[in-house]
């Protein structure tokens, strides 16, 4: 009676990402009423910067009105629905992007589409750059949403590209030819790479030789490259060699013949549920310099406009620029505060972490804490952690990652006094593996 | 100045205005596209006239928010909610929100129904409604069939992404574009002559672009229609289903069911859905409200992770929680705007009359149904568009051709009344009415020929379906 699509379990939306997340919301940790329940570490959530945000509403309380120099702009926002986006808004964004990136690119609002969210935007650059049956590749581990934005009403396919720890998941020329090779082994036309910048569950930033990499791949082969760059403002170790670089700013230094047919196949997506912490709020937005991609993506963003009422306050918000500068400086540095914290914490229960450089979780080596170096152990592993230690993590399984043993924590949605007694808790379960089990570990670093 | 002293030169300029320039622009909404549109005969410019915005009753609702500026500034009795707001992407939606909006949808229906939020999806709007529902029940390559003439938009919503095919049921003047019975059987046998599987049936109600509500009669059919095919579904798309100012009353599909036998009930109840939004009941197209409603669970439990693709914004769900959560203040809405549209149609109507043109008896909606098929030069769709460019280029007056809305019928065109000040209406009765004098006795084609030559694409796009839909509905 219903379609496949609504029957099947094609949604995605039973791996364990969600399992976890569903056990959590059985029994939620509270400083107070439940001081023993699960602590949410599997929600990749900004809530470090809040007062900053309410500070500047306070301070303007007549965005929130919607009142623009005294007037009321309620009526003009009610009747807004046009799917080009408020000008003030689009321009405020581009303003926003380009200083955030150190103003290298000056990004301009006629190459921009807004979507309710990320998640719209990654559907719509499907339905626009793939048919159904068609693939994209993506390195792993990647974000297990895109199971489901992707694929599930696309009728797009995703082919890994496996990742190791042997160089710090970093992706290589070779690992994407191996996809590729895979995608026609399988009798899938490969239409482009879709990657995180930065990394989502990784936390780290590409480099430039990544990013060229993947460029020359992309013109090799002709095919497209998306660029999901949703996590480019919470970069908050930025030296010279970790610092963010977008795939628009590789892009533009590319000076030769083929620049023009590969600046119509790199579209990049953004949105302010992680930087600004707005998820709530549905804003994301595509960007790319192929027209037709704009002007067909415009269209379909009328299946998730931005509410104008939304568009109107923040675009207050981000024409702010001090402020936004400000928030941009401290939020980061918050961030950094709080990875530190959780990084030594771990440390202190002998757990090390990939070295990371943005994000909001850390991607945590636990390879030494399975039983066996396979899923199953891994997964035991997780339910352990979940139900006796009490914490929320999403297994490295549930992100497609090649290697058994590796899980994602997040570090920004929980309170510091919650992230010390995470923390703690797991300084405790390590040390009882250990008691028991450091003769078989001692024997396992002989014969490494 | 009078239209006929304008002259039908060849050298017919459009051009674009950034701004408005007058107080008469603004509020007629035509500053929501940003632009407005000249057309210029010789040296005379006329102010195109827009008429697809929704503006009578804002008053009511800026006054609302003035006594209420808690709420958006993101504050329950006086704490900051902010935080909890930014962060609230729950697809199930804000439990107050929704509870709001299924007592008002009932207080619509005269609490003759009443909904349970847990059968509720929220959606951007009912334009991600529609093609999400299509994605739950249909395949590619299945068709739904549509009562003509229907939304334009309906041919992007249902049909782009998804793969379904429309398959029209032709309704005609003569028994005032009622649905029948054999309308129904034709429709259903020209999808299996295509070789499509019909998975159901999809109506407006009250209609786009008719402004009339479905009888029971029509709703037996339907009801009979699908009752015994047992993959096929019932929509019914009631986005205007708050603007029904005069009798008949609205009967909602869901009164319909909850009508019938347990027996028959048993037959479909889960095979019927209804489509909501606050887009033309609250004027609010901006704020991307839609909602669908089911009481199949398999349907909502789909539909509900589809809303991640198009989740309302939780600023503008706590918004209008609480202003729907004022029960005086809704009540009085109700009946306020109901009682303004019923006005302004009147106005329309008789307008149109001394001009000698009539319109399809209407209860409902922001528009009327239109015949202006005795101005035709022949009976046919090209005579049709002769006479909209027309109206669009010596009129001045934005109306959408019945062919756009597939209409089989040449001749009818929806003309809405409800998107600007009365003096505005009052200038287009007055153009309409000088045209009708002027054209009486012209000869046909002899202006047309000018207007072909100049014509350019994009007035096309003003009308066709192609364009920002949305604006249009």
């Amino acid at each position: 009676m219903l379609s496949r699509k609504a029957s099947k379990d094609s949604h995605g939306q039973d791996s364990s990402y969600f399992q976890g997340w569903q056990e959590y919301e059985k029994n939620s940790y509270h400083p107070i009423q439940n001081p023993m329940g699960i602590i949410q570490m599997g929600l990749a959530e900004n809530q470090l910067s809040f007062d900053l945000l309410e500070s500047w509403l306070r301070r303007n309380s007549n965005t929130m009105a919607l009142k623009k120099d005294g007037v009321s702009a309620f009526k003009d926002l009610a009747l807004f629905q046009d799917y080009h986006g408020l000008p003030a808004f689009k321009e405020a964004l581009v303003n926003f992007m380009t200083s955030m990136r150190g103003n290298k690119i000056k990004y301009s609002s006629d190459k921009l589409v807004l979507t309710a969210g990320a998640t719209a935007a990654n559907e719509i650059l499907m339905f626009c750059l793939t048919d159904p049956g068609q693939a994209f590749i993506l390195p792993t581990p990647y974000y297990p949403g895109f199971d489901r934005d992707l694929k599930w009403r696309t009728g797009a396919e995703i082919i890994p590209m496996h990742c190791s720890s042997s160089n710090g998941f970093r992706i290589t020329r070779c690992a994407l030819e191996q996809a590729y090779q895979l995608g026609q082994e399988l009798n899938l036309k490969i239409k482009g790479v879709l990657v995180t910048n930065p990394s989502n569950p990784l936390g780290t930033t590409m480099t430039k030789t990544e990013l060229n990499h993947l460029l020359d791949f992309a013109i090799d082969k002709n095919i497209h490259i998306v660029s999901d760059e949703i996590y480019s403002g919470t970069v908050f170790d930025s030296s010279s060699t970790t610092s963010f670089t977008s795939i628009m700013e590789v892009l533009n230094e590319r000076n030769n013949n083929n620049y023009n047919n590969i600046r119509n196949h790199v579209h990049m997506v953004y949105s302010l549920s992680k930087d600004l912490g707005l998820p709530g709020f549905r804003v994301g937005m595509i960007y790319s310099n192929n027209e037709k991609v704009i002007a067909a993506a415009t269209k379909m963003s009328s299946f998730a406009l931005v509410s104008s009422q939304t568009q109107f306050l923040l675009s207050n918000l981000l024409s702010d620029a001090k402020f936004i500068k400000k928030y941009m400086v401290e939020n980061q540095r918050r961030l950094k505060r709080r990875k530190d914290m959780l990084v030594r914490g771990l440390r202190k229960a002998g757990i090390s972490c990939l070295r990371s450089n943005a994000g909001l979780f850390c991607w945590v080596d636990m390879r030494h804490l399975l039983s066996s170096d396979s899923f199953e152990a891994e997964k035991e592993l997780w339910k352990r952690i979940v139900c006796e230690v009490g914490l929320n993590i999403s297994p490295g399984s549930s992100c497609h990652c090649s290697q058994p043993g590796w899980f994602r924590i997040c570090f920004a949605n929980i309170s510091e006094d919650a992230l010390h007694l995470a923390m703690h808790r797991m300084k405790a379960f390590t040390n009882s593996i250990f008691s028991v089990r450091l003769p078989i570990i001692m024997m396992r670093k002989k014969s490494f | 100045m009078g239209l006929a002293e304008n002259q039908v030169s060849c050298n017919t300029v459009i051009f674009w205005c950034k701004k408005s320039k007058n107080k008469e622009a603004a509020s007629s909404s035509i500053i929501i596209i940003h632009h407005i549109y000249y057309v210029s005969h010789g040296s005379h410019v006329r102010k195109l006239l827009f008429f697809n915005n929704w503006q009578l009753s804002f008053d009511l609702l800026e006054s609302w928010l003035a006594k209420n500026p808690d709420v958006s500034g993101f504050k329950r009795d006086g704490k900051s909610i902010f935080r909890e707001l930014a962060l609230f992407q729950d697809y199930h939606g804000l439990p107050l929100f929704k509870k709001a909006l299924v007592d008002f949808m009932a207080e619509i229906r005269g609490n003759k129904v009443t909904f349970d939020p847990n059968h509720m999806v929220l959606t951007a709007g009912a334009t991600s409604a529609n093609e999400t529902l299509m994605f739950c029940v249909a395949e590619e390559g299945d068709a739904f069939l549509l009562p003509t003439p229907y939304y334009p938009g309906f041919d992007r919503d249902l049909k782009w992404r998804t793969g379904v095919e429309i398959v029209p049921i032709q309704c005609t003047s003569s028994n005032n574009f009622r649905i029948t019975e054999s309308a129904l059987e034709q429709a259903y046998q020209d999808a299996r002559k295509r070789n499509l599987r019909v998975k159901g049936v999809l109506v407006t109600n009250p209609s786009n672009p008719l402004g009339t509500t479905l009888s029971r009669n029509e709703f037996d059919l339907l009801v009979d229609f699908i009752k015994d095919k047992e993959t096929m579904h019932l929509i019914s798309d009631e986005i205007y289903s708050g603007t029904v100012f005069s009798s008949p009353s609205f009967v909602s599909v869901m009164e319909i069911l909850k009508e019938m036998t347990p027996n028959d009930a048993a037959k479909i109840w889960n095979r019927v859905h209804v489509v909501y939004s606050l887009s033309k009941d609250l004027g609010l197209p901006g704020f991307r409200v839609g909602a669908i409603y089911s009481e199949n669970d398999a349907v909502v439990a789909a539909a509900t992770k589809m809303s991640s693709f198009g989740l309302v914004s939780s600023q503008t769900q706590y918004l209008l929680a609480a202003m729907l959560s004022d029960n005086k203040f809704t009540k009085k809405y109700i009946s306020e705007n109901q009682k303004r549209l019923r006005r302004r149609q009147r106005m329309l109507v008789t307008g149109l009359q001394k001009a000698g043109i009539k319109c399809l008896k209407s209860n409902a909606g922001l528009f009327c149904w239109v015949d202006m098929r005795h101005l035709l030069c022949s009976n046919t769709f090209e005579a049709e568009m002769e006479l909209w460019k027309k109206i669009v280029y010596q009129v001045g007056l934005n109306i959408s051709p019945g062919s756009s809305c597939h209409c089989s019928e040449p001749g009818w065109f929806r003309v809405c009344f409800a998107n600007m000040s009365q003096d505005t209406l009052n200038v287009a009765m007055k153009r309409v009415k000088n045209f009708v004098t002027d054209s009486t006795g012209a000869e046909c084609g002899s202006s047309s020929a000018c207007f072909t030559k100049s014509f350019s694409n994009w007035v096309f796009r003003l009308s066709s379906r192609d364009h920002r839909a949305p604006e249009e509905r």
